[in-house]
């Protein structure tokens, strides 16, 4: 092609104090093209589009968007030269229409009316030419995550963007409105535009991508047409080594170890609970897959402690379930990893020793008496689990803050584990980790499940939970399907039920393919 | 102008803030100082000799901060867990008039035994005042900030009500006052001269016990662990409503004994003019401490010297002792910019 790249980074730097999260990124995109940023956590994707957006400004280096250098700390500028960015998480507002929604921001607020009519229009044609349905009267709060993303998209195509940007888009989609996903964008190239996409998954990227640059640590470690690259080739590239993720060997399941059955939670809703039967053995996991909202969240809760509010039993090695009491709950033998480490899993503020001792503090060991912690214990015990599960830190009493995201993660599992618990429950375990880290939980947890701990796993990754437990169920508006093994439902199938379609339906839709 | 976070906050810095912010507060007041038409090294100079000069402007200025140091510490306990203890006023005034109903002939007691109840009983209305603010917050989400700020007036009209009416001493001719509180129960000087009282003693071992609990008790993990994260406290097992509830009893029971102090230390009798707003001026010796309640002493002493010391100043050059409450507002801004500050740091793009 012998016009100038719609988009050109040219040497693009950025540093926070002493971190370099992009060095010399130089980069051009081409109308038609779909270029893939892969990169792990924390590689410099986000900050590299940031800049593109004018959210920062670079410290080195200039953006050419059609030959034409972008003035740099300005959204409006790049909104004006054709730069539209759909996060990941969206930005609308629910109690306006879709509409509305669009069309907020792009008339003046001294027009005497709102040009209602041709606004229409321009919608209704962009939502033809792009297939991207959904009804323009439409309350945002009615619609599915995939119709808002859609809105998005089109909010984007209504401001004019020729260069859209998708922050790990998929994150939040089912197999099947993933793909429905990347029909869109083929539209939206085919058209002349130019996308990049941001993800870390390698199948979707190998799906839909015509060129893929891989960021690690800030620079660009290789940048190859997608039809040339392969998938262990892209791995190890993102990693900077060969990196196998541990494998489910084969062991004979013992007895129920966790038993739930009919669990029901009031207040309505998809995320209620509905009449949940689940037992889970010795030497055994079973994952939880589903689109988040839909009770796992809840579940998760209860048997973490945080709801005691439902009907129903739950039991661990046949004792009843201290409900809404984490600390009998955790005494009882279960172990907990929490969904969200810094809401939930780790007090920041606080030394790692005293993060380590949060869940028995009142225990003979920790306090004389209940009342006055033993900080020589406390700090000992706490050395030993830093060096057993291999925490990168400068001791007990380096504040909890500061830690890498793997790290934390190494942390509340080695508070979890280290009691050798007889049920764990692992809710998204692996989300937002580098694939060193992502190795080390899974390579534990599959320990836990040889020593035989029985195991639970609340995962949007259905990959991981394929290839990491011996039974899958899926969860739906709070109702949870019998646990079957990985084997006998492919990912189309498993997709179709997390959006709620029952088994039936799925065979007729089975040609659905997933992008593997 | 960018604002950034610090890679790392050394002890050094984060240790200087205050005083940083001192003089940063000093040199804003030096501009209304000059206005009011004084010399600004004469008037800061006579603050000084006003706080410190001479012994007995020492023995005034330690006096003045002994309630400081109980709201102080009462503060600095309610804020840690994020609880937005106000009324620190009012919880004082309550331990005041516990002091006056126990202490003016209702029951007698050796001394030390007396001064102890004396103690105990203010404590307790001061957390007692409480109860109901807290209870509200834990269970409805009601904003303590309104609650024990409104609890202030409440209490501050019971005591107008009372010294006025059914409490005033007879022997007062005429003025509002509740009758003295009995020999045994009156706190002892100190020292022979002045009107330095045991209460200094009795504030700073509190400040001891109070960072002792924080520090190394079960108790003060688990306020701390609710303060930083709530979430988080809950999830290991922190029963995060009753630690607030036991917080917020732990603070009002400080505040009241400042009232007691005031009430049988210094005055020897209950008057609406015991605390010139010590519970707020709490507030701010807390946030000058950061919240410690081993650095409430320095910041209360402080506090307390800047107020005696502008008294003299005015005195002197005629410039108004509004000074003070100017000087101590602008310190505690000056405070949280400086703590802000040495957490991030400010860089200027070209």
């Amino acid at each position: 092609m012998a016009a100038a790249p719609i988009l050109e980074f040219r040497g693009v730097t950025k540093r926070f104090g002493a971190l370099t999260a992009n060095d010399n990124i130089s980069l051009t995109l081409n109308q038609g093209e779909v270029l893939a940023l892969l990169g792990e956590n924390g590689a410099g994707k986000t900050t590299l589009m940031n800049i593109l957006f004018g959210h920062y400004q670079a410290d080195e280096g200039e953006i050419l968007v059609d030959g034409e250098a972008l003035p740099p700390g300005s959204t409006q500028a790049a909104i004006s030269a054709g730069i539209g960015m759909v996060h990941q998480h969206f930005t609308l507002a629910d109690n306006l229409t879709v509409l509305e929604n669009i069309t907020v921001g792009t008339e003046s607020l001294w027009s005497w009316r709102q040009e209602n009519q041709a606004n229409r229009e321009k919608l209704t044609r962009m939502i033809e030419d792009y297939g991207l349905v959904v009804d323009p009267d439409a309350l945002v709060s009615t619609l599915s995550v995939g119709e808002r993303q859609r809105v998005e998209i089109l909010k984007a195509l209504y401001r004019d963007a020729r260069i859209l940007i998708l922050d790990e888009p998929t994150a939040v989609l089912t197999p099947q409105e993933a793909d429905r996903l990347f029909e869109t964008l083929k539209s939206i190239t085919a058209k002349g535009l130019a996308v990049i996409f941001i993800s870390h998954k390698l199948h979707e990227i190998l799906a839909i991508s015509t060129k893929v640059a891989v960021l690690r640590r800030g620079s660009i470690v290789g940048t190859l047409a997608t039809k040339d690259a392969k998938r262990e080739q892209l791995a190890e590239l993102m990693v900077g080594r060969v990196v196998t993720r541990p494998k489910l060997s084969a062991i004979k399941r013992g007895a129920p170890v966790l038993e739930i059955s009919d669990l029901t939670t009031g207040g309505g809703g998809s995320s209620a609970l509905k009449n949940v039967d689940l037992v889970i053995h010795a030497h055994e996991i079973v994952g939880i897959a589903g689109v988040a909202g839909n009770g796992q969240a809840v579940l998760a809760d209860i048997l973490s402690g945080l709801i005691g509010n439902f009907t129903g039993s739950a039991s661990i090695n046949g004792r009843e379930l201290a409900a809404g009491d984490p600390r009998s709950i955790v005494a009882s033998g279960v172990g907990r990893i929490p969904e969200d480490r810094h809401a939930r899993g780790m007090i920041g503020d606080m030394e790692i020793w005293e993060n380590l001792i949060s869940e028995d503090l009142r225990s003979s060991e920790i306090s004389y008496g209940g009342m006055v912690i033993n900080g020589d214990r406390a700090r000992e015990r706490a050395t030993e689990q830093i060096k057993e599960f291999d925490v990168r830190c400068e001791g007990p009493e380096a504040e909890t803050k500061l830690l890498s995201g793997g790290n934390m993660q190494k942390l509340i599992l080695s508070r979890a584990l280290s009691r050798n618990p007889s049920f764990i429950l692992a809710n998204q375990p692996v989300r937002g980790l580098d694939e060193g880290a992502i190795a080390y939980v899974q390579g534990r947890l599959l320990e836990a499940r040889q020593a035989g701990a029985a195991i639970l796993l609340i995962s949007e990754d259905l990959d991981e939970l394929m290839s990491l437990t011996d039974r899958i169920a899926v969860i739906y508006h709070g109702s949870l399907s019998l646990p079957e093994p990985p084997g006998k439902r492919s990912i189309a199938e498993i997709g179709l039920m997390m959006a709620g379609q029952t088994q039936n339906k799925s065979e007729e839709l089975q040609g659905v393919g997933h992008g593997h | 102008m960018v604002i950034e976070p610090r890679q790392s906050v050394s002890i050094w810095r984060a240790g200087l803030a205050p005083v940083w912010a001192i003089l940063a507060s000093m040199a804003i007041c030096a501009v209304l100082i000059a206005w009011a038409g004084a010399s600004v090294p004469n008037a800061y100079a006579l603050l000084i000799k006003g706080a410190f000069g001479s012994a007995f402007a020492i023995k005034e200025t330690l006096t003045r901060s002994i309630p400081l140091i109980f709201t102080g510490l009462a503060v600095s306990v309610a804020f840690r867990a994020k609880f937005y203890n106000i009324g620190a006023e009012g919880q004082l005034y309550a331990g005041a008039l516990a002091a006056t109903f126990f202490g003016t002939g209702l029951i007698t007691l050796p001394p030390a035994l007396m001064i102890l109840l004396l103690i105990l009983t203010g404590a307790i209305a001061g957390g007692a005042l409480l109860i109901v603010p807290v209870l509200l917050k834990t269970h409805l989400k009601v904003d303590e900030v309104v609650t024990t700020l409104l609890l202030n007036f409440v209490v501050l009209l019971l005591v107008s009500y009372l010294i006025e009416g059914p409490w005033k001493d007879p022997m007062s001719l005429g003025w509002p006052q509740a009758a003295s509180i009995i020999d045994e129960g009156v706190f002892p000087l100190l020292l022979e001269k002045g009107r330095l009282h045991l209460g200094l003693i009795i504030a700073i071992l509190f400040a001891i016990l109070v960072w002792l609990m924080m520090r190394f008790t079960v108790l003060g993990y688990e306020i701390r662990a609710v303060g930083y994260n709530a979430k988080a406290a809950e999830f290991a097992g922190i029963n995060v409503n009753r630690t607030v509830i036991i917080t917020a009893l732990i603070s009002g029971g400080l505040a009241g004994i400042a009232g007691v102090s005031e009430t049988a230390g210094l005055k020897g009798y209950l008057t609406l003019d015991l605390s010139p707003g010590f519970g707020y001026t709490g507030i701010a010796v807390a946030m000058l401490a950061q919240l410690n309640p081993l650095a409430v002493i320095p910041a209360a002493i402080f506090l307390s010297a800047v107020y005696v010391g502008s008294d003299a100043m005015s005195r002197a050059v005629n410039i108004p002792t509004y000074i003070a409450d100017v000087l101590v507002g602008v310190s505690v801004l000056a405070v949280l910019c400086s703590v802000m500050l040495s957490q991030y740091r400010i860089r200027w793009l070209k």
